[in-house]
């Protein structure tokens, strides 16, 4: 759709909240169809970061686009164009999974015969065909996820935004959590994914890292770990963590 | 717009889904009007009465027999002597007693008159004023009859020509005590279920991180919480329909005004109590708190405050002011007029005003709040 092969485009962008800068002068790019890592520190600023590019909140200064449409004057567009998953399981659990999917489906638009389609692939996808009708509530932890995960791609957005979406699910989950996202990326969306589990970071294309506000480290897993001569990107963190004055 | 119905369908399901609460918005007005109609009921009904009189006049004995057939009195039996009174009265036998003095009949005829006495128990002064009001009116009723008659057949003037008080129990000439509460009920159940469950259903979302997700989506801010008053603005309107139908067909209070500007009326109280819930759902954050500002902040005062229980002007001055802002108080009075006393709706346009002024100024401050809560 736009010319350049990036999904995400920031420059310069700063938020304050009165004396306090929240993001400091933050430049990135998000390639399309990767998975790119936004990991950084409780209190480092990923998750105002995250509301900016969202359309959630105006920057103080700086620019964006987000799936090609510029965060200070067309949101609700990006709006339509991204996909959001929150770290709290935000559906109805009081609603059948065939409700959820449906609703998400009409909020975004989705013409109804192209929506019973589409859920009834990612139901298959998920194997809940049979689970259905069930409220979402009876649903195990691990399943919710996942269906939350498809909820937010129901309208094949351009970019997913995933924040700490594996929070509070065993390995294996995460792991199966991992090849829902690789699957959603082979069809060409883009995956940004915040996460505090290191070794999630190891399966993004590129990570990158925020200390204070600022972003110190952007590369891909392999990069960062040969740049600061480590053996994992816990290590890494850990190296750039060091430095924060920032903490909870 | 399409947007916008997928998020009014899914507050429907929400509602649906949850039976027990749909039973108890239901039910409740159901129960209450009931409760109040029959059960609750400030009348009196069956009160045991004693007479004490020393002469058989038959006129006195016809007197007791009226009275007995009433379905506010019970004639229990006659005493001899004032002190077998006292001992059937404590003894809970009896509530109320009339004594009438030797030579009572003759006395009545005479240039001094006669005195009959009214005894009651007062432990309960409610329902004793409300005894000696019932018996002072069917006593002078009975005899005034008594002394024309006789006057009559005499062909004279008859003895003393004492003025008799009239009392008339205007527009609501049973004192059925049902035609009071009826628009106080109205008034608490809609402003519960308008308020408190718009507001606690609003914060739920935010409560438990959804209302993230739509606000990430493209459906606008506005909407959402315009699609969660739909249900909400349904339920109260079909509520509405059931106590009209159980006050005029259960409890057979007449409808003495406009029905037209009754329903009127209701709906601008429903929009009204729809703005109070989105105005507390744009100031707290946890259902718990939601729960407790609708409930101390405004169903406790419509209890106290909006004459339903009390009337307002028998409160302090301090009270009474605090009485006129209460959303409630403004709709039960413009009802109580309209339903009750049957008047003209050009009676009530401040009450109509003070509840459009209200309803304005609850949705600006929510809007303004909304918006303010987004950056």
């Amino acid at each position: 759709m736009e010319k350049s092969g990036y999904v995400i485009e920031v420059e310069h962008l700063t938020k304050r909240f009165g004396n306090f800068t929240a993001v400091d002068d933050i430049s990135f790019d998000v390639r399309r169809g990767e998975i790119f890592g936004f990991l950084g520190a409780n209190g480092a600023g990923k998750t105002t970061a995250m509301r900016m590019l969202t359309g959630l909140s105006f920057p103080t200064s700086g620019k964006g686009r987000v799936a090609g449409f510029d965060i200070w004057t067309q949101s609700e567009l990006i709006k339509k164009h991204i996909g959001y998953m929150s770290q709290k399981f935000a559906l109805y659990g009081d609603l059948t999974v065939n409700d959820n999917m449906e609703l998400f489906a009409g909020i975004y638009g989705v013409p109804k015969a192209e929506a019973r389609s589409r859920i009834d692939l990612l139901l298959d996808r998920l194997s809940l065909m049979p689970e259905k009708n069930s409220p979402v509530k009876d649903l195990p932890q691990g399943w919710k996820q996942k269906l939350a995960f498809s909820v937010a791609i129901i309208h094949r957005p351009e970019i997913v935004f995933l924040d700490e979406p594996t929070g509070g699910v065993d390995p294996a989950a995460r792991r199966q959590f991992w090849e829902l996202i690789y699957e959603a990326v082979d069809e060409g969306i883009t995956a940004f994914v915040t996460t505090h589990y290191m070794d999630e970071a190891e399966y993004c294309n590129r990570i990158s890292m925020m200390v204070d506000g600022r972003i110190d480290a952007l590369d891909s897993p392999h990069a960062l770990k040969e740049k600061y001569g480590a053996s994992s990107v816990a290590e890494v963190f850990d190296i750039l963590a060091r430095g924060a004055e920032r903490s909870e | 717009m399409k947007e916008f119905f997928a998020f009014v369908r899914k507050e429907f399901l929400h509602i649906f889904r949850d039976r027990k609460t749909l039973l108890v918005l239901v039910g409740l007005p159901t129960v209450l009007i009931v409760l109040f109609g029959f059960a609750i009921s400030t009348e009196i009904r069956n009160v045991n009465i004693g007479l004490l009189s020393l002469d058989d006049d038959i006129s006195v004995l016809r007197l007791m027999d009226k009275l007995d057939r009433s379905e506010y009195f019970t004639y229990v039996g006659r005493f001899d002597s004032e002190n077998a009174v006292n001992e059937a009265m404590r003894r809970g036998e009896i509530d109320a007693a009339l004594v009438f003095p030797a030579g009572f009949v003759p006395a009545m005829y005479g240039p001094e008159g006669a005195e009959v006495s009214v005894l009651v128990d007062a432990t309960n002064p409610n329902n004793a004023s409300m005894e000696v009001m019932y018996l002072s009116q069917i006593i002078y009723g009975y005899f005034g009859e008594d002394m024309q008659a006789a006057a009559m057949s005499a062909g004279h003037s008859g003895g003393g020509g004492r003025i008799t008080p009239n009392l008339r129990m205007l527009y609501n000439p049973q004192l059925k005590s049902s035609y009071n509460f009826v628009p106080g009920i109205m008034g608490l159940i809609l402003l519960l279920i308008c308020a408190l469950m718009t507001s606690v259903s609003i914060v739920r979302e935010k409560e438990t991180g959804s209302m993230e997700v739509l606000l990430v989506s493209p459906i606008k801010p506005i909407n959402i919480v315009l699609a969660k008053m739909i249900p909400y603005f349904v339920i109260s309107c079909a509520i509405l329909v059931n106590i009209l139908l159980l006050t005029i067909f259960v409890l057979k209070v007449p409808v003495e005004g406009s029905f037209f500007w009754m329903i009127l009326i209701s709906l601008i109280y429903i929009i009204l109590s729809l703005g109070i819930g989105m105005f507390v759902s744009s100031i707290v954050r946890t259902q718990i708190t939601a729960t407790l500002l609708c409930g101390m902040i405004f169903l406790v005062p419509v209890m106290m405050f909006s004459g339903m229980l009390y009337p307002i002007e028998s409160m302090p001055v301090a009270l009474q002011w605090f009485a006129q802002v209460i959303p409630a108080k403004w709709f039960i009075e413009a009802i109580r007029k309209i339903m009750i006393e049957g008047v003209p709706v050009r009676y009530v346009t401040t009450e109509i005003l003070i509840m459009v002024g209200l309803a304005v100024l609850f949705f600006t401050a929510a809007v303004v709040k909304f918006k303010d809560r987004l950056d």
